[in-house]
């Protein structure tokens, strides 16, 4: 453990920590755009810039490592000036259109506009402008929303290793990706949405569906498979209108296409609500009690004409491990045969 | 002249072959075989030029040396070299009127040559010749006679700082990655001379390539390090390729490769061309960029020599600081440290450019008077005009006014005047010369070049350059001036590298010293020196105009009309301001204001 | 096209960091990176081509369009800018009828550039014509060679 002070109080750290992350631990507030403590760090926003006694210049806290007997000071008048300029510059080369923009309420920028109490702007200018949209189905792209702090970036590399995107140009120019700057074209896990600070990155399934005040916020497990990554559902007038999960839970925030976008089929009117049987050659609503009935009938019917190995059980992995535990069981111990096999297998 | 060695050397570096240096040794080869005298004809660079005004335009400069005798000739083209074979190498009677005059002597007489000590004087595609002249003794001396504690500890005491901009002692650096953990260490060479308006690395390594070479085999000595770069511009193709070639030589002497020089020292060197970056000047991006990645620089800690390429310890320095590791071993410490200052050691090379009479590379000791520099080695100002300014450093630099003059050029007093002795640019400026418009050439300059990795740079010097175009538009608000000084001190302090953290400094040194030129363009739209386009009209004044027709001529708009030999017109809407009729005019009939 | 990529994968394949000299190479062979030489090398080196596409862009050297049979590249130097670089390009730009914004000419016979510094500056304003350096450039000395290409 290391010992040193940050604003006058005297903190202990383990080594290798990061000035950032010991604030933090302490609870003690630095703005950031650009870091996520599950990425490497950056240091291209310039918000964390504090400084350190000895140090001639102001330093970012996401890069500089603690020592013993530091002396950080987070917060002052000339750290601030600096830290207003940056938001400053960044809305400069913004769209500034809040009030229709879908990440209003939940976005980092405006917080941060907020915060510094930035109506006018001493530096307008030439401002980015792209025409193009991406027709990809899940990612809505608005890149002059983008603030180039290369999280999607990072988190497409580093915890996803697909690497879809990558800042192209430079300077000014400098943008956010795919290859030849044609249409997204990836796993569409939608890591890269989570992680931006902006509105930039959206899900398209979710525009226009709510605002953030409206948005009642329900804790859920993925049925998607065992791995049982934890959801938060977004829901608006009793349609979940997106998915998002929290970086402090078992999975770390992190979902893939299916847990992060596939929840359309909640509220899809094609959605079985009661069991099917077919009569006649036709799907006829029955009963739970009916539809039961019928299975273990002709479960039975078939063992005791063919013998029990006529009979495989295939599971799915969408199953809890509880779930698929009773499922061979019930092969097992009620039907009599070994034939069971899962769907992740193949 | 019999029984006379002859050797005549041509000028063959970047400007020598494109002033037609291949053509005057061809000349002498065919005239001296004609005339049936065994002479060596030497490709040498030399790079010290004297007399620019259309020096490298029309000539070459060609050394004939007869006995160790040396005359030097000036603006040599292919047909004057049959008049020098015939009377000066036949008969000894050296060609006067194309010697070259005294200021070429008073251009050398005030330097003191380090590092291009051998340029100019050794055939850089010739190792043996390097050799000959004491070249690769260094190298044998510390690897035969020295630890590498005591290789580190002279280049300590010699109190050599880097070349490259910062002036980081070089022995401390060497010393940091030496002691770092670890087998695997790297030296890299950095050559990728990016500022505008310097090419002592390009000149160096063009005109003695094996001086770097052996510089860095010392340092890796020093360091610990079994793995070379050079990082260095595919802009400088004469560079690239003098190098390559010193490469194998040096290889095949036994000094570079396994066991060097018959020791158990192992060290190899690869060449990495640059791609065209100029931010991969900086440490952290060159590094980037070597590992073939974008050359984005990233935040110190931690340090090169603690982390460096592919995460190992890495010593980088620049071509010119390791071009003066030989000599320094070579002649000791102390000897070294007698030039310079007492902070600023040594010698440092300069690109003495821009409104000057003799332009070209100078080698002067540390804090020498910049006075001497601009008259006594550059002899004054193109045209007699008056000076105005000499801007060192280049876009990270800033800009030295004449008052100044008399300051001390080393790395404590430049800092201390608002510039840097930086890489060793030095563009002589003079009243024509507007630093408003200077101060936008180089934020352009690294607006074009900032990587976009952070938010100061990537939109704060977008944001200084739109306000300095609209003052050379004359389009500048009030306040506009506080806002470029509060924007540039912010940019400085909040950036990520060095780029960023120096790009404000042409903007913070030209209001320094020239705010009053600036309060014009803002206050009154005009443009003292007469050069910011929007700011200027150009008239014809009628009771000069002969009706020449010249400027209407030249003009590229067709915008000057008038029938001959009566006084002509410029149609103000169509005039583009290009001052090409200015420049025509031989009757000073045109007015620019 | 294959064979040349064959080529350049066999000089660069035990070489770490390469990409940079790979592209390089497809510069140098192709005169600028076609898009399939990108995607062809992305697929042996399993590196993503958002990868290259990168790296491509963050480089002044690297193009992604072809260019024109004539390269003339006007050094902009501190050096040549004091001595009037700006007017050479603006005459070029004029006489070869390149609009804003691009650099090549519509029938592809003439690319005009800009390189920050060539490390001439004694010899200011530097003009490049097809590798081969002209010092002391003036607009009319330009004009003329540009005429005799043509």
């Amino acid at each position: 453990m290391l010992t040193l002070t940050i604003d006058g109080r005297q903190i202990e750290v383990k080594e290798g920590s990061t000035v950032l992350q010991a604030a933090r631990e302490h609870e003690i507030y630095i703005p950031t755009l650009c870091d996520d403590p599950r990425l490497e760090p950056y240091g291209g926003c310039r918000l964390c810039l504090v400084q350190i006694e000895g140090v001639p210049r102001p330093v970012t806290a996401c890069t500089t490592p603690v020592s013993e007997g530091m002396k950080v000071e987070t917060t002052n008048e000339y750290i601030e000036g600096l830290r207003r300029t940056v938001v400053e510059l960044i809305l400069s080369d913004h769209p500034n259109d809040c009030m229709v923009c879908e990440k209003a309420g939940d976005c980092t920028l405006q917080e941060l506009a907020y915060f510094y109490g930035l109506r006018e702007n001493r530096f307008r200018g030439e401002r980015r402008q792209y025409a193009k949209r991406d027709a990809n189905p899940f990612i809505e792209r608005d890149m002059e929303k983008c603030i180039l702090c290369g999280k999607c970036v990072r988190v497409c590399e580093e915890v996803q290793g697909v690497s879809a995107i990558e800042i192209a140009y430079r300077g000014f120019n400098a943008k956010v990706c795919p290859p030849f700057e044609k249409d997204l074209d990836c796993e569409f896990c939608g890591q890269c949405v989570s992680v931006c600070p902006t509105g930039a990155l959206m899900g398209k399934l979710s525009l226009g569906k709510g605002r953030q005040k409206d948005i009642k916020k329900v804790d859920t497990v993925c049925p998607y498979c065992g791995c049982g990554c934890n959801l938060t559902l977004h829901v608006a007038r009793n349609e979940v209108i997106r998915v998002s999960s929290s970086p402090e839970t078992l999975n770390e925030g992190w979902l893939c296409v299916k847990g992060r976008f596939g929840f359309k089929f909640i509220s899809s009117p094609e959605r079985l609500n009661t069991p099917l049987i077919r009569k006649n050659g036709r799907f006829e609503e029955v009963s739970w009690q009916e539809a039961l009935d019928h299975v273990a009938e002709r479960l039975g019917g078939i063992r005791d004409r063919y013998g029990p190995d006529a009979i495989a059980g295939l599971s799915s992995a969408r199953c809890t491990n509880e779930e698929n535990y009773l499922f061979q069981k019930f092969f097992r111990a009620a039907v009599g045969t070994n034939n069971v096999d899962h769907c992740a297998r193949y | 002249m019999e029984n006379s060695t002859i050797l005549i050397k041509v000028c063959m570096g970047t400007g020598g072959i494109a002033a037609g240096g291949t053509e005057v040794i061809s000349a002498f080869e065919k005239e001296l075989q004609a005339e049936g005298i065994s002479a060596a004809v030497e490709k040498h660079c030399s790079v010290h030029k004297v007399g620019c005004r259309g020096f490298c335009a029309r000539d070459v400069l060609v050394d004939v040396l007869i006995d160790g005798e040396k005359t030097t000739y000036e603006y040599i083209k292919p047909d004057m070299v049959s008049r020098i074979v015939k009377e000066h190498i036949l008969q000894g009677e050296a060609v006067q009127e194309w010697v070259v005059k005294d200021d070429y002597r008073t251009f050398h007489e005030k330097q003191r040559k380090v590092v291009l000590s051998d340029c100019g004087e050794v055939d850089p595609e010739d190792i043996g010749s390097y050799m000959e002249r004491g070249g690769y003794d260094a190298l044998r001396k510390v690897l035969t006679s020295m630890t590498p504690e005591e290789t580190i500890e002279v280049i300590k005491s010699s109190g050599l700082r880097g070349r490259g901009g910062a002036g980081f002692p070089t022995g401390l650096k060497w010393e940091f990655a030496r002691r770092a953990p670890g087998d695997t260490k790297y030296l890299i060479c950095n050559a990728d001379e990016g500022d505008p308006g310097a090419f002592m690395d390009r000149s160096i390594i063009e005109g003695n390539p094996h001086s770097v070479i052996e510089g860095m085999v010392i340092g890796a000595f020093s360091m610990g390090a079994h793995r070379g770069y050079v990082y260095i511009r595919a802009e400088y193709p004469l560079a690239v390729e003098r190098l390559r070639l010193a490469l194998e030589q040096a290889r095949k002497k036994g000094l570079l490769g396994e066991h060097i020089a018959g020791t158990e020292f192992s060290f190899d060197i690869k060449i990495k061309l640059g791609a065209g970056a100029f931010v991969c000047g900086e440490e952290t991006a060159l590094i980037a960029s070597i590992e073939g990645k974008r050359g984005m620089p990233r935040a110190k800690p931690p340090f090169p020599a603690q982390k460096g390429l592919w995460g190992k310890p890495t010593v980088i320095n620049n071509v010119e600081t390791l071009a003066n590791i030989p000599y320094i071993v070579r002649n000791g410490a102390g000897w070294f440290a007698q030039f310079g200052t007492e902070r600023s050691k040594g010698t440092k090379v300069f690109a003495l450019t821009g409104k000057i009479k003799n332009s070209g590379l100078i080698e002067v000791p540390l804090g020498i008077r910049l006075h001497e520099i601009v008259h006594d080695i550059g002899g004054g100002i193109e045209g007699d005009r008056k000076l105005k300014a000499v801007q060192t450093g280049g876009p990270s630099g800033g800009c030295i006014p004449a008052e100044m003059i008399e300051i001390p050029v080393d790395y404590e007093s430049l800092a201390e005047a608002g510039s840097i002795v930086g890489s060793g640019g030095m563009v002589v400026m003079d009243e024509t010369d507007c630093m408003v418009n200077i101060a936008k050439y180089f934020l352009e300059f690294t607006q074009a070049e900032s990587c976009g990795k952070c938010v100061p740079c990537r939109i704060g010097t977008k944001r200084l350059l739109e306000i300095l175009t609209r003052i050379t538009d004359g389009r500048g608000r009030p306040g506009d001036i506080e806002l470029l000084e509060s924007l540039s001190n912010d940019v400085r302090a909040a950036s990520l590298c060095g780029l960023g953290q120096t790009a404000p400094n042409p903007v913070l040194s030209t209001l320094r010293y020239f705010k009053a030129e600036y309060e014009a363009h803002v206050h009154e739209k005009r443009c003292p020196a007469g050069v910011c386009k929007n700011l200027l009209t150009y008239t014809i004044l009628e009771e000069f105009c002969t009706g020449c027709t010249m400027c209407a001529r030249v003009c590229p708009a067709n915008a000057i009309v008038g029938e001959r030999k009566t006084p002509h017109r410029i149609i103000q809407d169509i005039c583009i301001k290009c001052g090409a009729c200015f420049e025509t005019c031989k009757f000073k009939a045109i007015k620019k204001g | 096209m294959q064979e040349r990529l064959e080529e350049i994968l066999k000089t660069y394949q035990e070489d770490e960091g390469n990409i940079i000299s790979i592209l390089q190479d497809i510069e140098e062979s192709f005169g600028y990176l076609p898009e399939d030489a990108i995607e062809w090398f992305s697929e042996r080196l399993d590196v993503p081509p958002a990868k290259f596409f990168g790296i491509a862009t963050f480089y002044a050297q690297f193009h992604l369009k072809p260019r024109g049979e004539n390269i003339i590249t006007t050094c902009c130097g501190t050096a040549c800018h004091v001595k009037g670089s700006e007017r050479l390009i603006s005459s070029l730009m004029r006489e070869l009828q390149i609009p804003t914004g691009e650099d090549t000419t519509e029938d592809r016979k003439f690319t005009v550039e800009r390189v920050n510094c060539v490390g001439a500056c004694s010899i200011a304003p530097v003009v490049i014509i097809n590798k081969e350096v002209y010092g002391k450039m003036t607009a009319d000395r330009l004009m003329k060679e540009i005429r005799r290409l043509k």
